[in-house]
């Protein structure tokens, strides 16, 4: 029994079960020391996720880029790096999406896709810098890819100051026109029969005009998929994880380290740019903003690659729970007035007992040694 | 002329200083063998307690003590995870830097009555030449009254020089970063010299951000410290991870935001819009980077958790 238990505390599911459950336990605690009731806090998280359709779609719009980011990050952990570039990497995949949206008006579907190209190869380019930064000057990504981020944001900004792309006097840039909305239905609720379908049918009625869903959830799971198939299915993708298992072994085997270290980042930034052009095409205002802090869903795809332990597949279902908890952080402060930022805390404390993963493994051993000691 | 030189250079120092306490955090880490990825999130906490504390206390010295306290009692946590449980040192640095933001926002609503904002500390910490030189007509005795931490840094970055590379306990960190296992059979209790290390990392991050909300602004908020923690990490490699190259580092990315400062001026005769301007000091980091990565080695065991018996 006491074996038993020993290894399944060793188990990598059981390890981030955990993790997650200590990063509520942390959480609780520092709600109930800020004076509110833990119980109640979290039961507002959960519940006003499922108060609405609404609500339920607002947190669909939030997973989305989390998705997307969060493989992104798993896909370069794969080969051994940590892509803390997923900010900029989304940015400049908005930025590609704004420029090239905001000028070509192609027919509906051709449009998008013609966007989301334009977006993944430009965000791809600037991961692959970093990759190249790295196979060939060997500086960390990590400090590359967070100078990428700030340079991004400026970048963003500047473009938003001129008057080809900002529109004068306002925080917004050029909107992507209308034929490359990813909204649903968006064509036909505007239509005379539309209406009149609509007027009967209030719920759907207030998805369709009071919320900003898209077929972009739909693209990001069909893409953590593709990402999947990649890793385990084709010969890049095992190239691409045994660079991450042994440098020199898979040098050794006539893998080139360094190339396959770009074209990593190649992938890991087109998915987070993608992301970002998701976002352009399916959320209001459907343009640029002027930023005065990155927008976050990077750094939320570190979180949620780490707490799928660099699974595509795991990243879907763990990028809904850090959206939900996110949603619901906002709400619970509207509502109650406890402070948001206990979902960061929680989620610091999650990745804190990822990353010491190997405490979990000590615990079990000493359960072990002391079955043998038990035994003698 | 003349003015403007003393000037650029006062900016530089102000800019400059948060980035050097930073840094000496970051020497002091990797060269115990830490990778400490977190600095950043323990500046923020630092420069959260450093400004409530100044303002609650209205004595800027406490709130300064308060920050490097701060920094170091959040390092702890990186230690542990680190140094005991031999966690991945990058996963446990970003874990650092959401628990720090996290924190610094979440005591700020508790003490500020629910805003994410401190209050402005009115007592910041003097300058080298008071009130004295405020009133002077001397435009140079003004452009050099600069902060008074500004030469308590610098201070810093002797003793910490001196420290590693002049006396034993100096030559214990280092070779626990250099060769554990080494130091190791040499009676040298590797645990508490990188317990040690990293503390004081935390520390010293941690009077970084105090120094950007007592010296450099005079509140805290949610984008006072953006990026710096890494600024700082890159002046450690770009310093060849020694305590006086990671200085002269941090000054020349001080010299960058004061560049954007100068150049931002609406009396400067260069127009630049002020994005691109804003980018400098990371374009600066990635190219110096670029040009002199390459001749710099970490410390041997920098990164690799130490097993006893191993």
């Amino acid at each position: 029994m006491r074996y038993k238990i020993a290894v399944l505390i060793d188990k990598t599911v059981t390890k981030i079960i955990l993790a997650i459950v200590l990063g509520f336990i942390v959480g609780a605690m520092a709600l109930a020391f800020a004076g509110y009731n833990p119980w109640a806090s979290y039961s507002m998280i959960f519940s006003s996720i499922f108060s609405s359709p609404q609500n339920i779609i607002q947190v669909l719009i939030l997973t989305m880029p989390n998705i997307l980011t969060g493989v992104s990050v798993a896909f370069a952990f794969k080969t051994g790096l940590f892509n803390i570039g997923g900010e900029g990497q989304y940015l400049v995949g908005a930025m590609a999406a704004v420029i090239v949206g905001g000028e070509l008006n192609l027919p509906p579907v051709i449009n998008v896709i013609v966007i989301m190209l334009a977006a993944i190869v430009a965000a791809g380019l600037y991961g692959a810098l970093a990759g190249y930064l790295k196979a060939r000057f060997g500086i960390h990504e990590v400090i590359t890819t967070i100078m990428l981020n700030w340079i991004a944001l400026y970048l963003n900004n500047y473009l938003i100051s001129l008057p080809e792309i900002g529109v004068k006097n306002t925080a917004y840039s050029i909107a992507i026109k209308q034929n490359a909305w990813t909204n649903i239905l968006n064509n036909w609720k505007n239509t005379a029969g539309g209406q009149a379908f609509l007027a009967h049918h209030q719920t759907i009625s207030t998805i369709l005009f009071g919320t900003d869903i898209n077929y972009g959830i739909f693209i990001a799971i069909a893409v953590a998929i593709l990402i999947w198939f990649i890793l385990y299915k084709t010969t890049f993708g095992y190239q691409v994880r045994a660079v991450g298992l042994s440098k020199n072994a898979a040098e050794f085997a006539g893998i080139s380290v360094k190339r396959n270290i770009i074209m990593t980042m190649f992938v890991a930034g087109g998915l987070a740019g993608l992301a970002g052009a998701l976002q352009m095409m399916g959320s209001l205002p459907h343009a640029l903003v002027t930023l005065a802090t990155e927008p976050g869903y990077g750094f939320n795809g570190i979180t949620v690659a780490l707490m799928a332990n660099s699974s595509p597949l795991g990243s879907i279902f763990t990028a809904f729970l850090l959206s939900g908890l996110q949603f619901g952080g906002s709400t619970m402060q509207m509502n109650l007035g406890a402070p948001s930022e206990v979902v960061n805390i929680m989620i610091g404390v999650i990745v804190f007992f990822v990353a010491v993963a190997s405490m979990f493994t000590m615990i079990s051993e000493k359960i072990k040694n002391r079955r043998v000691k038990n035994a003698d | 002329m003349l003015i403007s030189i003393v000037l650029a250079i006062s900016i530089t120092l102000m800019y400059s200083t948060p980035l050097i306490f930073a840094g000496l955090g970051g020497v002091i880490s990797e060269n115990a063998g830490v990778v400490n990825i977190g600095i950043e999130g323990m500046m923020t906490i630092g420069a959260f307690a450093g400004a409530t504390v100044g303002y609650y206390s209205g004595n800027p010295w406490l709130g300064f003590l308060a920050g490097g306290l701060a920094g170091g009692l959040l390092a702890l946590i990186h230690a542990v995870a680190c140094i005991t449980f031999r966690a991945d040192q990058t996963i446990s640095g970003v874990a650092i830097n959401f628990i720090g933001p996290g924190l610094a926002l979440f005591l700020s609503r508790k003490f500020f009555a629910g805003s994410t904002m401190t209050k402005p500390v009115e007592n910041q910490i003097p300058t080298l030449f008071g009130s004295f030189a405020a009133k002077s007509s001397n435009l140079l005795l003004k452009a050099a009254n600069v902060e008074m931490i500004v030469p308590i840094a610098f201070a810093i970055v002797l003793i910490m020089w001196f420290v590693l590379y002049k006396t034993n306990w100096g030559l214990r960190i280092r070779s626990v970063g250099e060769n554990p296992a080494a130091a190791d059979t040499l009676g040298i209790n590797v645990y508490k010299v990188k317990y040690l290390s990293v503390f004081t990392s935390g520390v010293l991050s941690g009077f970084g951000g105090a120094a950007m909300t007592l010296a450099v602004v005079n509140y805290f908020t949610q984008s006072t410290i953006s990026g710096q923690g890494f600024i700082a990490l890159a002046a450690v490699i770009f310093g060849k991870w020694k305590p006086h190259g990671t200085l002269a580092a941090c000054l020349l990315f001080g010299f960058a935001q004061a560049l954007v400062v100068l150049l931002g001026g609406s009396t400067s005769k260069i127009q630049i819009p002020s994005s691109i301007l804003s980018m400098l000091p990371y374009v600066l980091t990635l190219v110096i980077l670029v040009l002199f990565v390459g001749r710099s080695t970490a410390p041997k065991a920098d990164g690799v958790p130490y097993v006893k018996g191993h």
